[in-house]
């Protein structure tokens, strides 16, 4: 019994998928991990397009080719209580483009801290019910340049996010849906004047908040996880990139991506997951048309001798 | 437990949201009202750039006691009377100063135009149309040597506008209404300065005017702030009807004169046909060096190789020969090779510290240019001054003139010479920045920075070095951006100061003292 348990709530939940234009967050599943145990997590994403909406209009640019990241993100996730996960991400980020002459990028980037709450989780018909309310904020640990798209490390802004998430299972099959809301602070660029849709006198740019909207459906077991997950990224405010011009931290950024997540965890050593899962941009608008391609692996653990179960 | 963090959320997510403040001041937000410590009451007898000897009109003002003027007077107290928060903002906008907010409005649609066209679909690029600004890709295509031009007719004709205001101003010396009429309040520090021709009205009618030349695609643009101007001179008390109404009559009178040189000196025709562009190539080849090639995608014809040929401000097109460097070293010489080396090192460097300097300075794509960037520090600088209008107008345009000529001594070294840039030869030498479209000796940036300076420094004695370490950082910046060879930048810098040298001859015999 103790056993399956912990296989039942084990997993990862705090997984940023970092391109350096947009963050879609699939952080929300309902998947906890148990009181003193922690999860030691390190995983790879590789992100690359060639094609990015300028405005509203697809289009290539020959002198970008294809513009491709790096991501490796290392982090921890502990079970405060059954119902409360802490973590930590710190990830390193390479950029390049394949053609044209702009020199790529590398550092670190952002320290994403979160805290989930598992506030409700009830048998409701057939079912499981659970409803989780999720904290995220991100800080930039690296001096890196915000002001460098589409090469940049990201946007190196503080933000603060609010996170609701419910997820339905009934046996293996479950269904969940997610909605975010992302404040993100003022940056600092290395200009002293900057065109939007007109001119500002100061380094200080200010960031559209976002909105983040998510659902998954999918199959659980104690070996293997397989979800679809489909997500709608909005800033809300923001401007367009004009004609032929270079694109700025406070553009308009939006995404629509479609994906899909599949996990195995061992049976034969106790704690250890792989994690593939890919996902593809669709829709956006000053975005890239990113395609990326995500391969993690966690190991969870009691950091507690044997203790009585709550 | 489970109550603390309850309780603890909220109190955490205030804290963060509370920490994250939206709200920004802008640095052109804060200027004080334009309050002049000296009025220049002789600026009448200042030498101005093109129209010593031209003759303007401007008509004998109504009587102070006449029913026109009164009728003038009670329009003002009828806006005093209601003054919306909107019309409050408009007065604290303009009182800063007339000719720095058109400078701050010039820089602004500089910006909104320094893009490059997108290739048609043989790969080959259009050219923005004056004759349709409107149609892709937009009239202007306001790179640095257009916006150069760009300020220093403006500049120019913003000057020579004021020195004949100030003529009539002491021929008819009609005082503001706020002087003639007590019960008009002044909005703005008061001026012993006669009313009439408005000079706020002398300049914006120059401007506008010029910019049916520059910026032929955003006129209802300009003419919403002429309107906004006119109206906060009213609203302050500052100027009637027929003050405004005949200096922006005389604004428009002096900015033909400059219309009519604008459209002679050669800039319209500086983009150059496919032959000239093919010359340049032969020439360098026949002279035993590896030509310039475009590094943009389709490859781009070079940016305004023609620009030479435009007539300078403050020198005859002889000077501009006279000024150009020596060659570079040649691409085949181990000198060459040892800079190249250097340049390779830069684009290795990850220092955030470089970084830092090749962003600040970069004024690319989207930007004021270099020359509106200099402009801006220059304007930041003036702020301070307590300057005149006329005073303003005077130092600006020997800034934007001296940008101007840098621009084209400049291009002229960069397309006699044609040499390639240090990507072009070493494709292993990734940039930071973008590589602008045109060879590499010597470096713009270098000559806009080393005129600018130089022009500032004279004006502004009291800044000591200042100046001259920002041009240096700026020239720097290119070799840091791993775009330009080190001779580019320290050539491109003497080359700028010695043309700034010309501009500062000329004020010491203009008449308006330092």
């Amino acid at each position: 019994m103790k056993k399956s348990i912990l296989r039942y709530f084990t997993g990862v939940f705090m997984c940023l998928v970092l391109t350096q234009t947009v963050s879609a967050q699939t952080e929300s599943d309902a998947i906890m991990i148990p009181k003193n145990y922690l999860c030691a997590a390190g995983m790879f994403a590789h992100n690359s397009w060639d094609h990015y909406w300028e405005g509203t209009l697809n289009r290539n640019n020959l002198n970008l080719g294809t513009v491709s990241s790096n991501v490796y993100n290392v982090g921890l996730v502990y079970g405060l209580s059954n119902r409360i996960n802490i973590s930590a991400f710190v990830p390193y980020i390479q950029t390049n483009v394949s053609a044209g002459t702009l020199r790529g990028q590398r550092g670190i980037q952002d320290i994403n801290l979160a805290f989930k709450w598992m506030a409700i989780r009830e048998q409701i018909g057939s079912g499981l019910f659970s409803f989780h309310a999720i904290a995220t904020g991100s800080i930039p640990l690296g001096n890196y340049q915000p002001d460098y798209l589409p090469l940049a490390l990201g946007s190196r802004s503080r933000s603060i996010a609010f996170r609701g998430l419910v997820n339905y299972q009934v046996g293996r099959f479950f269904v969940a849906g997610a909605g975010q809301y992302v404040h993100r602070d003022n940056i600092t660029i290395d200009r002293d004047s900057y065109y939007t849709t007109e001119m500002h006198y100061t380094n200080q740019v200010a960031m559209p908040n976002a909105s983040n909207f998510l659902v998954s459906a999918g199959f659980r077991s104690l070996q293997l996880n397989v979800e679809a997950i489909a997500t709608k990224y909005t800033t809300l405010g923001g401007f367009d990139i004009t004609r032929n011009n270079m694109p700025f931290p406070s553009n308009r950024m939006n995404a629509t991506a479609v994906g899909g997540l599949a996990k195995y965890m061992f049976q034969s050593i106790q704690g250890l997951e792989l994690t593939a899962r890919s996902s593809y941009v669709v829709a956006g608008r000053n975005v890239g048309q990113n395609l990326q391609v995500f391969g993690g692996i966690d190991y969870i653990f009691s950091v507690k001798k044997e203790k009585s179960d709550k | 437990m489970k109550k603390a963090i309850l309780y603890i959320i909220p109190l955490l997510v205030a804290t963060i949201i509370g920490s994250c403040k939206k709200d920004i001041t802008e640095r052109n937000a804060v200027y004080p009202a334009l309050a002049p410590a000296n009025i220049d009451l002789n600026a009448d007898t200042w030498v101005p750039i093109l129209t010593a000897t031209s003759t303007f009109t401007v008509a004998t003002p109504d009587v102070i006691t006449s029913p026109n003027y009164l009728a003038d007077v009670n329009e003002i107290k009828s806006y005093q009377k209601n003054i919306t928060d909107d019309q409050k903002a408009i007065v604290k906008y303009w009182s800063a100063g007339s000719v720095l907010r058109w400078n701050e409005i010039l820089r602004e649609l500089v910006a909104k135009h320094n893009l490059p066209p997108y290739q048609k679909d043989d790969g080959t690029y259009p050219f923005p149309s004056a004759a349709n600004p409107l149609a892709y890709p937009l009239f202007p295509f306001s790179n640095p040597p257009y916006a150069a031009r760009a300020y220093a007719y403006v500049s120019a004709a913003q000057y020579d506008a004021l020195v004949q205001a100030w003529k009539f101003k002491k021929q008819f010396n009609r005082a503001a209404p706020y002087t003639n009429d007590a019960t008009v309040q002044a909005l703005v520090p008061k001026s012993a300065l006669p009313a009439y021709p408005s000079e706020d009205a002398v300049v914006a009618g120059a401007t506008a005017k010029m910019m049916e030349l520059l910026f032929p695609g955003d006129l209802d643009y300009i003419q919403q702030k002429v309107a906004e101007e006119k109206l906060y001179r009213l609203i302050a008390g500052a100027n009637t009807r027929s003050d405004w109404d005949a200096g922006e009559n005389l604004g428009k009178q002096v900015a033909n004169v400059f219309l009519t040189r604008a459209r002679g000196d050669k800039a319209g025709a500086a983009i150059g046909t496919q032959a000239d562009w093919t010359a340049f190539e032969t020439t360098a080849t026949a002279a035993g060096q590896t030509p310039w090639i475009s590094l943009e995608l389709p490859k781009r014809p070079p940016m305004l190789p023609l620009f030479p040929k435009v007539t300078p401000f403050l020198f005859p097109s002889a000077t501009v020969v006279a000024l150009r460097p020596p060659a570079p070293y040649s691409t085949t010489s181990p000198e060459f090779k040892k800079e190249a080396d250097e340049v390779l090192t830069m684009s290795q460097n990850y220092s955030r510290e470089h970084e830092r300097i090749v962003s600040f300075w970069a004024d690319g794509v989207g930007t004021v240019t270099p020359p509106g960037h200099w402009n801006s520090i220059a304007a930041e600088e003036f702020a301070r001054q307590n300057y005149s209008e006329v005073r303003w107008a005077r130092n600006l345009a020997l800034l934007n003139m001296a940008e101007m000529d840098a621009a084209i001594v400049c291009w002229d070294a960069k397309y006699f010479y044609f040499n390639p840039r240090p990507t072009q030869m070493f494709a292993n030498i990734k940039t930071l920045t973008g590589i602008p479209n045109f060879p590499s000796y010597t470096s713009g940036h270098s000559n806009f920075s080393g005129a600018a300076a130089t022009v500032l420094t004279y004006l502004l004695p009291d800044r000591g070095t200042k100046f001259m370490d920002m041009a240096h950082e700026a020239a720097m910046s290119r070799l840091y951006g791993a775009i330009h060879y080190r001779s580019d930048c320290e050539v491109g810098l003497q080359t700028g100061a010695k043309v700034g040298e010309y501009a500062i001859a000329r004020a010491k015999t203009d008449g308006a003292g330092n």
